[in-house]
């Protein structure tokens, strides 16, 4: 993507056994760097990438690579490219501030691994460039100036100039929120390189482009997420034990915050969303309980334009369908909640009136038989 | 008295011949709301809920003198949608549409800024000033007349407050629900000042979560000019941190965001924090 937008970035190819890796580091003599792909930062850090000097080195250092996870996501594809010799590393990201409701050019001069650490202790090696904010748009004079500090020599500014320029119509043609390259090295042969890179999507922009939907890695998610996501719900695994349906995310997080605060740990976030129809629940339900630590679910309902009979049929259908084996508890209230809680009521089941009930009720039912 | 909408509030829809639109149009008509008509692109002259449809919000603002829109067109259409309600001379819009992309919102925050023109939202439940005028998606069976004000992002969770609140007669002046979007049109502060000039308000509930700092500049701002009892509750202290963003989130938000840091500094500017959002009543 980067090299479409006129960027240079090394040369590689994709490897996805040891075997194969070696044989694309071979390409590249003597030296070739051996990166782990997975989505998330950090992968520098956490040994992910890697100089190998040698056929044998670049098979080993593979394999061990293929064996590591970085902050959660296994490694499943290597990348394997030139080696750059390397002569300084900037860091040049372009993303979107929240607080100053603006789009930013962030540059340092320090560039590679741990660069938040050094905006936080040098704050002064990290210089930001507002291009989009409260002012009319920025000239391309002002951002040359501005480059200049970090850039000294003309002929590195030139190009700094146009990679920055392009950085910024790739984030405004995909609706980007993040485009970052990290480090952009320059190379003892004077090249401008950016040798590693990271663009972070913007979920509703997706709608407005097909290419970049299309790139959604299914790897990225577990089975449940896309199941999740395909019934029109939001979900996340989260380590606890009482599972959680809820309509709203704010709702959603306060539960799980009063779960936590009852002396409980919450297996998942899931918000039904708005017009939850019993086909949502029955699907929030099915989830749930593939979940082996799960030892209570908690529904907890606000009806607004959700209606709370919807939400009970729902659970009457779960009851039929499947086999569940944990305590359920319910609270509903709002609209048609009268509907709802007699249709529970009639099926032998309690509904609760307050989120605080519910809660406690779920905690007592799911630990019961560790306490005692 | 309220903020932002009362009685005489005369409103109009964008969007109003799609499902949701016309849906809430006739319950916010059914409410008291002054909804004098609306707009839907090619299809003027039609009639929805007795109300006059027109193809631009210029001639309905000319035909009504509307003040305020709602805005339930779908997201691909939304920007555009905004930006002619800001055009046509509508000072206080509610974007009830979710799912518009950051960058948009952020051209669009500056845009309205400069017209000196209101933005609620987006992806919000809108706003309702009890017993006088809603404008939005919200249940209005919940709420009842009163001095307290109710600022938050979430939707079901304040719908969940306010219930409280009316239970045990605590109505409310104005209710807002500001949106969850990362950039939204009003924040915390604006709101804060309306209430806070507002005679008729007496508490302001403040309900935020996790991710960027309004939640702490309405606490530098109520440590210096809210004089009025402020409570608030803040949701997310068990969300997983987010990961996508690496570097360039730590560096924007300098580590602030988090539950903690916005529970802090809301205490520190006097206000009350709740653990859980059923406490908020026993302290009115």
């Amino acid at each position: 993507m980067l090299q479409q937008y006129g960027i240079t970035v090394p040369q590689g190819q994709l490897a996805d056994t040891p075997e194969q890796a070696a044989a694309a580091a071979a390409v590249w003599g003597d030296k070739a760097m051996i990166k782990g792909q997975v989505l998330t930062g950090g992968r520098g850090k956490a040994g992910a990438i890697r100089a190998v000097s040698s056929e044998v080195e670049a098979e080993s250092t593979a394999n061990k690579i293929l064996a590591m996870s970085v902050n959660g996501y296994p490694v499943k594809q290597l990348l394997v490219t030139e080696c750059l010799n390397i002569r300084a590393e900037y860091y040049v990201a372009i993303t979107v501030d929240r607080t100053n409701k603006s789009v930013v050019l962030i540059v340092s001069t320090a560039g590679g691994m741990d660069v938040e650490d050094i905006a936080a202790q040098q704050p002064e090696k990290i210089r930001r460039f507002t291009l989009v904010g409260a002012d009319e748009q920025v000239s391309t004079e002002s951002l040359i100036q501005w480059l200049s500090e970090s850039f000294p020599d003309t002929s590195l500014l030139d190009r700094a100039t146009k990679i920055t320029q392009n950085m910024y119509r790739l984030l405004r043609d995909k609706d980007c929120l993040l485009v970052e390259i990290n480090p952009l090295a320059v190379t003892a042969d004077g090249r401008l390189v950016a040798a590693d890179a990271k663009i972070v999507f913007d979920d509703n922009g997706l709608a407005k482009h097909a290419d970049i939907a299309c790139l959604l890695n299914p790897e990225e998610y577990t089975a449940d997420e896309l199941e999740a996501k395909d019934a029109g719900l939001t979900f996340v695994s989260l380590s606890g034990e009482i599972g959680c349906i809820v309509n709203g995310a704010g709702l959603a997080m306060a539960m799980m915050d009063g779960i936590k605060l009852a002396g409980g740990n919450p297996a998942n976030f899931l918000d039904v969303g708005g017009s939850s129809s019993p086909q949502k629940v029955l699907a929030a339900m099915r989830i749930l309980l593939r979940n082996t630590r799960l030892k209570a679910i908690l529904i907890n309902i606000f009806g607004g334009i959700t209606r709370c009979d919807d939400i009970a049929q729902g659970v009457l259908l779960a009851r039929e369908e499947l086999d569940i084996n944990v305590p359920i508890i319910i609270r509903l209230r709002g609209t048609n909640e009268e509907e709802g809680r007699s249709l529970l009521s009639n099926a032998g089941m309690i509904v609760a009136h307050r989120t605080k009930d519910a809660i406690r009720d779920a905690v007592n039912c799911a630990y019961k038989e560790t306490q005692q | 008295m309220s903020i932002l909408i009362d009685e005489q509030t005369r409103v109009i829809v964008q969007g109003i011949t799609g499902r949701d639109g016309s849906f809430h149009t006739e319950a916010m008509l059914k409410y008291g709301t002054k909804v004098i008509g609306g707009v839907t692109p090619g299809k003027g002259g039609r009639t929805v809920c007795n109300l006059p449809v027109f193809d631009t919000v210029k001639e309905a603002v000319e035909r009504t003198g509307a003040q305020c829109s709602a805005i339930f067109v779908p997201a691909a259409f939304a920007p555009d949608a905004i930006r002619e309600a800001a055009d046509a001379g509508i000072s206080l819009i509610v974007c009830i549409t979710d799912g518009i992309p950051v960058l948009d919102m952020v051209d669009l925050y500056h845009e309205l800024k400069r017209k000196h023109v209101r933005m609620i939202g987006p992806n919000c439940p809108g706003i309702i000033s009890p017993g006088k005028c809603k404008v939005g998606i919200m249940p209005d069976f919940i709420h009842m007349q009163g001095d307290i004000g109710v600022i938050s992002r979430s939707g079901t969770l304040t719908y969940e407050v306010v219930y409280d609140l009316s239970e045990k007669n605590l109505g409310q002046s104005t209710c807002i629900g500001i949106g969850g979007d990362p950039i939204i049109g009003t924040g915390f502060v604006d709101l804060l000042e309306m209430f806070e000039n507002d005679d008729n308000t007496d508490a302001i509930i403040l309900i935020g979560e996790i991710g960027g700092e309004d939640e702490e500049k309405a606490a530098s701002f109520i440590r210096t000019s809210v004089s009025k009892k402020v409570i608030s509750f803040i949701s997310g202290r068990t969300a997983p941190p987010e990961k996508r963003m690496g570097h360039a989130g730590a560096i924007i938000s300098g580590g602030k965001g988090g539950v903690e840091a916005k529970v802090k500094a809301l205490q520190e500017a006097g206000v009350v924090v709740v653990d859980r959002p059923d406490q908020i009543c026993d302290l009115l």
